[in-house]
């Protein structure tokens, strides 16, 4: 197990480096420099100028020898002015350029500097983090639940008429993309001139001119309220359901065919006892690991939600910095995301082993 | 004039499909009288959710072929005064030969929303099977080998392959996608690898089954080569000599991306059924026979792997058609004119809550082709299972 454990770890943490090394290459084409370059110094400098400002913020180095820099394994860029302050990667923090340590990248804990929030890296990704944790955190107990509900009460008669609808609802939730979803929630339910709101009103349960839920959830960061987070949390949750309570229902009515259930049915155990004792344990193996791996497909929705809703997470920060193609955020945000992406694999296979007897025992 | 009423835009609309119910009303009469002729495409004919899915799918199918007939208006051209009109409005200047009425209203800059939907599924249907079966192509290209062969060449594919799953989606689009990156080499010479693959993956295709008879080998996997290069030449480097294949740099960066996001599931799925088959008797038969390897994996293993690939097929085109729906939403990698659904959806965004028609329309419209393609799909995953 530990020999698996470290095993999987060091792939990790190779899959890691490559895909940081693409996102820095990506974001650091020579196009994607002027960009930059103009967003931050005003969009009509000329070619002469793009290349001096480039040259001042240590964009001039050869890529292999800045990625190594933000890696922390070279020694960051410093730089002279003519009238001798000097600057560099590593004394934007410190007070005296001379204390300034001389690597400083990811293996120091430095994450560098955003260009588009002109802060600490770290700090926008941590505050932002945790505005994304309040929004899967309520995914995750709205959809799971849901999802499992789902998919036990269709496989436990497969063929019934619960599970033809159930599975039909299901196919449908996983047709339909959360820019699908959210737009539809607005228009029926947060808008004050159509939608469900303005026939509320008119029978006296709403107040005149407002919407029963809130399209916009950044009044959420301050106090999470359920007219406020219920749109974003359902649009994520509904996409992710679908697939999750499809899986469940496979494996549950994999194990409704199983001969230690139909040993159960003619010992005379009830039907409801059958499907709670000895099926939905079995059933829920195969679950664990789709929960578990759907985890970060939800970040494609947790982007589209937040730009939706614009409530200002983890997602709306990787919106901003692609758009404004804030290398150092980009790189961090793209980490943050690859680690929890194999965390997640990670805890699904670990999961699996221990949660399967056959496995386990073996 | 006044503005219609919904039954009147209803109707309105049913007549305007109406090449769409003919090739519908003809495809399902013959589908259904010759339907035990047909194999598994006549057995999706017994059962109610598939052939709700493939009635949904044919409609926007037939949509996209006949849409120059259903439009009412140039999806292009803006109506005077008719900037977010509701739904049924009458044209406020109406000039000789043009369609009385904005069906489903018109959008911020005034052009008809029924007619860019339309036109809309005329886009997606163009990018999105193509690019599915592309996918599937190096998928499988990849994959078969991979677990026929096994060893290191399974555990450096695996590796890639995982790599790029594990890359956010939404990341890689905004990453791959940009105005920037099209100016440089990255999406051609992607394009160069990832279309080479179908050519190659055709010829061994043919070369593996005909390599007995060299005559015979010749002229196919010739035809094979001159058809293949051909097309190869236009769209991944847009030059051929005939002109008839083509890409616009937009439209190869988006192909690029989608078919590079799709590729690896394809791969992973291939590989665990061929892992499964080559453990059969068959295979070992045809082993015994002596047959070479690539027979084996092209003409042993993959038609015996078709009933989950042509399942997994559907669905591969309703997810692309989600992730190109949302490029679009995200405005990467589509010129602001263009009426595909994605970027339609995004231009009424900003006015959602008071004319929500803009967003509806194509909204509904993306969600009625996915949840048909992903009907149809479980239709024939459970034929499939009784033979």
């Amino acid at each position: 197990m530990l020999l698996f454990l470290l095993r999987r770890i060091g792939v990790m943490l190779l899959t890691a480096l490559c895909l940081t090394f693409v996102v820095f290459y990506l974001t650091n084409l020579p196009a994607k420099l002027e960009t930059l370059a103009k967003t931050q110094a005003g969009s009509r400098i000329s070619d002469a100028e793009v290349q001096s400002w480039l040259a001042r913020n240590g964009y001039d180095a050869p890529m292999l020898a800045r990625y190594g820099e933000w890696l922390g394994v070279l020694p960051g860029w410093t730089r002279e002015a003519e009238d001798g302050t000097l600057t560099g990667r590593c004394m934007r923090d410190v007070e005296d350029p001379a204390m300034a340590p001389a690597r400083c990248g990811i293996f120091q804990g430095y994450l560098g500097q955003s260009t588009r929030f002109r802060a600490p890296v770290s700090e926008v990704i941590g505050a932002r983090l945790g505005a994304t944790g309040w929004l899967m955190l309520w995914v995750v107990i709205v959809m799971v639940p849901m999802a499992l509900i789902v998919g036990v009460l269709a496989g436990m008669r497969e063929g019934s008429r619960t599970d033809r609808s159930l599975s039909t609802f299901a196919i449908a939730s996983t047709a339909t993309p959360e820019y699908v979803s959210g737009v539809v929630f607005i228009a029926l339910l947060a808008s004050t001139t159509v939608g469900l709101s303005p026939l509320l009103s008119s029978w006296g349960w709403l107040p005149e001119n407002t919407a029963l839920f809130q399209g916009n959830a950044r009044s959420a960061l301050d106090q999470i309220t359920f007219w406020n987070f219920t749109l974003p949390v359902m649009t994520i949750a509904l996409y992710g359901m679908g697939y999750v309570a499809r899986i469940t229902r496979a494996s549950m009515t994999e194990v409704m065919t199983q001969q230690y259930i139909r040993t159960a049915r003619l010992k005379g155990v009830s039907f409801p006892n059958i499907v709670m004792r000895h099926a939905l344990r079995n059933a829920l193996i195969a679950p664990f690991t789709v929960i578990m791996l759907q985890i970060p497909w939800l970040l494609n929705g947790v982007v589209v939600v937040e730009v939706l809703f614009s409530y200002p997470g983890f997602g709306w920060v990787l919106f901003e910095a692609a758009v404004n193609n804030d290398i150092e955020l980009l790189l961090a945000a793209s980490m943050v995301a690859v680690v929890v992406v194999l965390l997640t694999q990670l805890i699904s296979d670990v999961g699996y082993v221990f949660l399967n007897p056959r496995i386990r025992i073996s | 004039m006044d503005p219609l009423g919904w039954f009147e835009i209803l109707g309105r609309m049913a007549w305007q499909f109406m090449p769409v119910w003919i090739a519908l009303i003809v495809t399902f009469t013959l589908s259904i009288a010759f339907k035990r002729k047909l194999g598994l495409y006549g057995k999706l004919f017994d059962s109610r959710i598939g052939m709700v899915g493939f009635f949904i799918v044919a409609f926007w199918l037939f949509t996209a072929f006949f849409a120059d007939y259903i439009i009412t208006h140039n999806p292009l051209s803006q109506g005077r005064g008719m900037r977010n009109a509701a739904p049924g409005t009458p044209m406020a200047r109406l000039a000789e030969g043009m369609y009385e009425y904005y069906l489903l209203g018109g959008d911020t800059r005034a052009r008809d929303v029924f007619s860019r939907a339309v036109m809309g599924a005329r886009e997606v249907l163009t990018i999105a099977p193509f690019a599915a079966m592309i996918s599937f192509m190096i998928g499988i290209s990849l994959g078969l080998p991979a677990g026929y062969i096994g060893g290191r060449l399974d555990t450096g594919l695996t590796f890639v392959a995982n790599l790029v799953l594990a890359f956010p989606v939404i990341l890689l689009f905004f990453l791959l996608v940009a105005p920037e990156i099209q100016d440089t080499a990255i999406p051609v010479s992607m394009a160069g690898v990832l279309f080479l693959v179908p050519v190659l993956f055709f010829m061994v295709l043919v070369n593996s089954r005909f390599h007995t008879q060299p005559w015979k080998r010749n002229l196919y996997v010739g035809l094979v080569l001159a058809f293949g290069l051909w097309a190869y030449s236009g769209l991944a480097f847009n030059a051929d000599p005939l002109g008839f294949w083509g890409m616009s740099p937009n439209l190869l960066n988006v192909f690029v991306a989608v078919v590079f996001v799709n590729a690896p599931t394809v791969f992973r799925i291939v590989r665990g059924i061929t892992l499964d088959i080559k453990t059969r008797d068959y295979v070992a038969a045809a082993q015994t026979r002596g047959e070479g390897p690539w027979y084996i994996m092209m003409w042993e293993i993959l038609p015996n792997a078709r009933g989950p690939l042509i399942v997994d097929f559907c669905l591969r085109i309703g997810y692309t058609t989600i992730l190109l729906g949302t490029l679009g939403f995200f405005g990467l990698g589509v010129s602001p004119e263009s009426p595909d659904w994605g970027s339609t959806i995004n231009d009424g965004r900003s006015v959602l809550r008071s004319h929500p028609h803009l967003a509806l329309v194509p909204a509904l419209s993306l969600m009625s082709l996915v949840l048909g393609l992903n009907l149809l799909a479980d239709g024939l995953r459970e034929e499939s299972l009784k033979d």
